[in-house]
């Protein structure tokens, strides 16, 4: 049955669903929802988990790491600078092959202060060498979390499932929860325990030059080793829920697109109406979304995007003074890098610090490039909606004459 | 694309997990029959006389005894440093308790965790220690320690006060006492070593409202394992330092590590007591009070302080550490 739900409570719902037996978190805007709506599961009695409210993510990022490796399922969440103070942590979480779940509600990095969407965040941690996958609605949010705990125990590596913050989080939605009972049978109880008097081991020692290629060889593996796991955990899930199971990829109306427009996250809805648009008036024109970001699916994409005329890249994140800006492009084009003949690989940036991308905005993009305008160089970013105003320095309310404050016409 | 499967001859997993897949490339002690072994087994590569290997395996020892008495047992989470570095390194490892590192800063977070998953799975015989240096303690872990001890956690921290940044090459912390030269505070100027005072880390602890605080010193063993015992009957979040000499940051013979602890207990300036429920308590009387200069000669990192003929400045500076000890004395009431 489908309810109407605010993204967060999906997610809490579906995490609840897991039963993770530690739940630690910091808050941060727009993960909020997610914790809060957990808080109040373990008050209804549908989740039984310890829940830490701890000083940073940081240490909820700890926290989870030594309750993994005590054997109990854990959780957390975060976004945007409190997935940069996790870091480290991170980092260590994969090295010790730990299986933590993590939902990322993505945000804008500061400076400037933004509490809105984009990419920057989890691009990055994207070499922390966690698994990193990209839900487009709510329902995929959801279904996401009960698939990321079999990946992650699976494999032995940590996941992140990247939710679009507010776009996603604080949207309502109709989503069918994922069934409690289902989940159970879908994820056995976590077997891995390594923290254990029966059986006392050292984890987390020092390698020394001789012995740290090869278990950063292994943990590579590990996560490549997820594109197999991937497809065949989505028709699991399929199977057991009748719902559409993780995949690596997503295409949308590629049969005989010449060109074809790339995308992470729920960028892709807007995407799909403005590809129904340009279909409608005869171009032939699709979508492929990427849903799992690390491991990259190269092969997946060759095959799909190597013998097409034009693919665009959308990022939502910015490397800046790269040569493509976002950081997805560069990894399509390593991708199709060979092809013959290579399609043109155009880049964009949008949808930074939660601007609006409108269907429109899409649409001009693929017009342009079909009609080969503004195109002709085609290695620099195109940055979508971009408002040619000055930005004036900064003066203070006692400094500023009024009338250049007038004339600025910039918030900052 | 399949799972590959890797071609090493170690499991890179496995490595840093350390499943030791060579039972012979463990060091491993000759232990009595029936007799429990100890958490920290020799083979490592701590520095002889190396102060903190010593009040590890006492203080971990003291307080599995405790937990094996109440049917239960101990995991160990390690902050990064000279303990974990000597004792750790793989395939080698001399832990004989299950023992878990991860990060410089996050010991008491990770403890905080492993504690959690324990309460959860109705595991609490298992007792949580989390140990790590100076360093790691009072300055960057400081955050993570007081986040452990407000949530009420029931996790002993150990810290192994060396007084300073051992591991990377004595550098100074926070918890370095005033006068000392260590790499970050050189003897050049009129005033030499060390300028800030000692952080007082166990009166920050206690601030928490934890039950229970302790300070000891290696030099007196049978009272630092009488601390963590005590401290084992306590739940709840608690605190131990113990003063670890490091001959090779203080300049002491490694020979004399017990004895140079001592007299930093004996002059004043390491006084060693109990913080019970926030009142100072069970506190270590000095029979007679040596002069500091007995203390600080024992050390090349107070050197500086007794150049040949003397000097106005080290006159000034022995005095000013002279002081601080016997404010210890009226402070705690040592006499």
């Amino acid at each position: 049955m489908k309810q109407l739900l605010e993204g967060s409570q999906a997610i809490a719902r579906a995490v609840a669903a897991c039963q993770p037996q530690v739940v630690s978190a910091y808050p941060i805007t727009p993960q909020t929802h997610i914790v809060e709506g957990l808080a109040e599961l373990r008050e209804a009695g549908l989740l039984s988990a310890e829940c830490l409210n701890v000083e940073s993510e940081f240490a909820a990022a700890s926290v989870v790491l030594g309750a993994t490796a005590t054997g109990s399922r854990a959780y957390t969440a975060t976004s945007s600078q409190g997935l940069l103070l996790m870091t480290e942590v991170l980092y260590n979480i994969a090295g010790l092959r730990l299986p933590v779940v993590m939902t990322c509600a993505n945000r804008a990095i500061s400076a400037p202060l933004s509490i809105w969407n984009d990419h920057q965040d989890v691009m990055s941690v994207r070499d922390c060498g966690w698994i990193l996958l990209f839900a487009s609605n709510n329902q995929e949010a959801a279904d996401l979390q009960p698939q990321a705990y079999r990946l992650a125990e699976e494999l032995r590596v940590p996941v992140m499932v990247n939710v679009d913050g507010f776009v996603l989080t604080h949207a309502f939605e109709p989503v069918e929860l994922p069934d409690p009972d289902l989940v159970r049978r879908f994820l056995p109880p976590p077997k891995l325990r390594l923290l254990d008097p029966e059986q006392p081991r050292s984890i987390g020692m020092m390698a020394e030059p001789h012995l740290f290629l090869e278990t950063r060889y292994d943990q590579h593996q590990a996560v490549t080793a997820a594109l197999a796991a991937i497809p065949r955990i989505g028709e699991e899930f399929t199977a057991a829920f009748g719902r559409p199971g993780i995949n690596l990829v997503r295409p949308y109306r590629l049969d005989d697109a010449t060109t074809v427009v790339v995308s992470l996250g729920s960028i892709s809805g807007t995407i799909h109406e403005a590809i129904d648009e340009l279909r409608t008036s005869g171009q032939p024109v699709g979508a492929l979304e990427i849903q799992t970001f690390r491991p990259f699916p190269s092969d997946e994409l060759r095959l799909l995007l190597g013998s097409r005329k034009n693919v665009v890249v959308l990022d939502k994140s910015l490397n800046p003074g790269s040569v493509d800006g976002g950081v997805l492009a560069p990894e399509i084009k390593a991708a199709l890098y060979g092809c013959s003949p290579a399609p043109r690989i155009v880049s964009g940036v949008l949808g930074l610090g939660g601007r609006d991308v409108t269907v429109q905005d899409i649409r001009r993009v693929i017009v342009d490039v079909l009609s080969d305008k503004s195109v002709d160089q085609p290695s620099s970013p195109r940055f979508i909606g971009l408002k040619r105003i000055a930005l004036n320095p900064v003066q203070t309310a006692s400094t500023a004459p009024p009338k250049a404050r007038e004339e600025s016409g910039v918030t900052r | 694309m399949s799972a590959s499967t890797t071609t090493t001859t170690v499991n890179g997993s496995e490595t840093l997990e350390n499943a030791v897949p060579n039972a012979n490339s463990v060091a491993r002690p000759i232990i009595p029959s029936g007799a429990i072994p100890p958490s920290l087994g020799p083979g490592h590569r701590a520095c002889l006389g190396c102060g903190e290997a010593l009040g590890a395996r006492l203080a971990l020892d003291a307080a599995r005894k405790v937990a094996l008495a109440d049917g239960g047992d101990v995991v160990v989470v390690n902050a990064t440093g000279c303990l974990e570095v000597f004792s750790s390194s793989y395939p080698y490892s001399s832990w004989n308790v299950p023992w878990l590192h991860s990060l410089f800063e996050n010991a008491a977070a990770v403890a905080s965790g492993v504690e959690a998953a324990l309460k959860a799975q109705g595991k609490t015989e298992i007792r949580v220690i989390a140990e790590g240096g100076d360093g790691g303690t009072a300055d960057i872990g400081l955050q993570t320690l007081s986040g452990m001890f407000e949530r009420g956690h029931d996790v002993l921290y150990i810290c192994y006060d060396n007084e300073a940044y051992m591991n990377t090459g004595i550098q100074r912390s926070s918890l370095t006492p005033f006068g000392a030269r260590t790499s970050t505070t050189p003897t050049v100027g009129a005033s030499p070593g060390n300028r800030l005072p000692k952080k007082d880390l166990p009166a920050i602890a206690a601030a928490h409202g934890v039950p229970y605080v302790a300070v000891a010193s290696v030099g007196y063993y049978r009272d630092l394992e009488k601390k963590i015992e005590t401290a084992m009957h306590y739940h709840g979040p608690r605190y131990v330092q113990i003063h670890v000499p490091c001959p090779l940051g203080w300049g002491n013979d490694g020979s004399q590590t017990i004895r140079v602890a001592q007299l930093a207990v004996r002059t004043g300036l390491y006084p060693l007591y109990e913080i019970v429920d926030g009142k100072v308590t069970n506190v270590r009387k000095l029979a007679k009070q040596p002069p500091v200069e007995d203390y600080l000669k024992t050390q090349t990192r107070f050197r500086h302080l007794f150049p040949k003929g003397g000097s106005e400045a080290a006159t000034r500076e022995l005095a000013e550490i002279q002081a601080i000890a016997d404010e210890n004395v009226a402070r705690y009431g040592l006499a």
